[in-house]
C-alpha cells in the first residue's frame, strides 16, 4: 500500500473497503454453493436407490443398535461420507479459485473465524443426531440436519457475505416443516442441501461474480 | 460556522495509519502478520506506523507467544475510537460542504 494523503471521498471509500475486507470472508464463491448442492443431490439419489433396493431406515437403526454393521448400513455410511467429502472439496476449490483471482488470502483470520463459527453449531448438531440414533430415533434426523445447518449459516452470516443468512432461514423453515412429514426425510434433505444450495449459489454468482 | 478541517486528525493523514485504525474498529484484536497482509506493507513500514499510533494512545499492544514464536496483537483504545470517529465525521462534513 502506498502511503499518501487522501482526498476525503477517497479516504472514506478506502476505510469502508478495508473494514469490510478485514471483518468478513468475502471470497466465498456462489459456485461453491452450486457444487455442494449438486453433490448433495447426487448423494441423496444414490442413497435413495440403496434404500429402495435393499431395505428401509429401520434396518439401519437395528444395525446401529446391535453394533452389527451389515453391508446396507456400511453402504449408507459410505455414501454419506463420500457426499460430504466431495461437497467440501469442490466448495473449497471454487472458493480458493475465487480468492486467488482477486489475490486475497484464503486462510486468514476472517476465514478462520468463519470456519469456527460454522463448525461449532454443526458439530453440536452432528453429535445431537448421533445421540438420537443411539436411542433408535431416526425420524428427526432429516429435520435436525436442516435446522442445525440453518442455524450454523445464520451464525456464519456475521462473518461472510451476509446474504447467506437467507439460505439459513430457508433451511431452518424447511427443517421445521419436515418434522410433520416423517418418512420423507430424504426428500426434504435433498431439497434443503441440494436445491436450496443450487438456488442460493446461482443467485450469489449473478449478484457478485458475473462479469 | 465551524471549519470542518478542525476535526481532521493529523495522525490519520497517513493512509497506512488510517488503514490500521479502520481494521481495528471492526476487529477486536488482530496480529501483526494479518495487518501486514491486509495492508500490503513491509514489516518496517508497518512497525513504524504502529509505534506512532501506540505513542498517541490510540492502540494497545499485547505481546504473547504461540509456541516459541512471538505473536503480537493489537487492539483499539477508547481514545483511538473517539479520535477515529471524529476524523470520519470531519471527512463526511467536508464532503457535504463541497456538494
Amino acid at each position: 500500500m502506498e502511503d499518501k494523503n487522501l482526498q476525503p471521498t477517497e479516504a472514506l471509500k478506502d476505510i469502508r473497503q478495508i473494514m469490510e475486507r478485514s471483518s468478513r470472508f468475502i471470497s466465498l464463491s456462489g459456485l461453491s454453493g452450486v457444487a455442494a448442492g449438486v453433490c448433495a443431490l447426487g448423494g441423496a439419489w444414490i442413497a435413495n436407490g440403496i434404500i429402495e433396493k435393499e431395505g428401509h431406515a429401520g434396518y439401519f437403526i437395528d444395525s446401529l443398535r446391535t453394533g452389527v454393521y451389515d453391508s446396507f448400513t456400511l453402504k449408507l455410511f459410505a455414501v454419506a461420507a463420500v457426499t460430504f467429502t466431495a461437497a467440501f472439496i469442490s466448495a473449497f476449490y471454487l472458493t480458493w479459485r475465487k480468492a486467488k483471482k482477486s489475490s486475497l488470502p484464503v486462510w486468514d483470520h476472517t476465514s478462520k473465524r468463519l470456519f469456527w463459527n460454522m463448525i461449532i453449531p454443526m458439530t453440536a448438531g452432528g453429535l445431537f443426531i448421533l445421540g438420537m440414533l443411539y436411542y433408535g430415533e431416526w425420524r428427526f434426523v432429516g429435520p435436525a440436519c436442516l435446522i442445525f445447518y440453518g442455524m450454523a449459516l445464520v451464525n456464519a452470516s456475521k462473518y461472510t457475505l451476509s446474504d447467506i443468512r437467507y439460505l439459513g432461514y430457508c433451511e431452518i423453515m424447511l427443517g421445521l416443516i419436515s418434522i410433520y412429514f416423517i418418512g420423507y426425510g430424504l426428500y426434504f434433505w435433498a431439497a434443503g442441501f441440494g436445491a436450496l444450495h443450487i438456488v442460493y449459489g446461482t443467485v450469489m454468482w449473478f449478484k457478485y461474480e458475473r462479469k | 460556522m465551524k471549519n470542518p478541517i478542525n476535526g481532521l486528525n493529523k495522525v490519520f493523514e497517513s493512509r497506512i495509519r488510517l488503514g490500521v485504525m479502520s481494521i481495528l474498529m471492526v476487529n477486536e484484536e488482530i496480529n501483526f502478520n494479518d495487518l501486514k497482509q491486509m495492508l500490503e506493507v513491509t514489516d518496517g513500514n508497518l512497525a513504524t506506523h504502529l509505534v506512532n499510533l501506540e505513542d498517541n494512545g490510540f492502540i494497545k499492544v499485547k505481546k504473547g507467544f504461540i509456541g516459541r514464536k512471538t505473536n503480537t496483537t493489537y487492539s483499539i483504545t477508547k481514545a483511538g475510537e473517539k479520535a477515529f470517529n471524529e476524523h470520519i465525521t470531519a471527512l463526511e462534513n467536508m464532503i457535504k460542504g463541497v456538494k
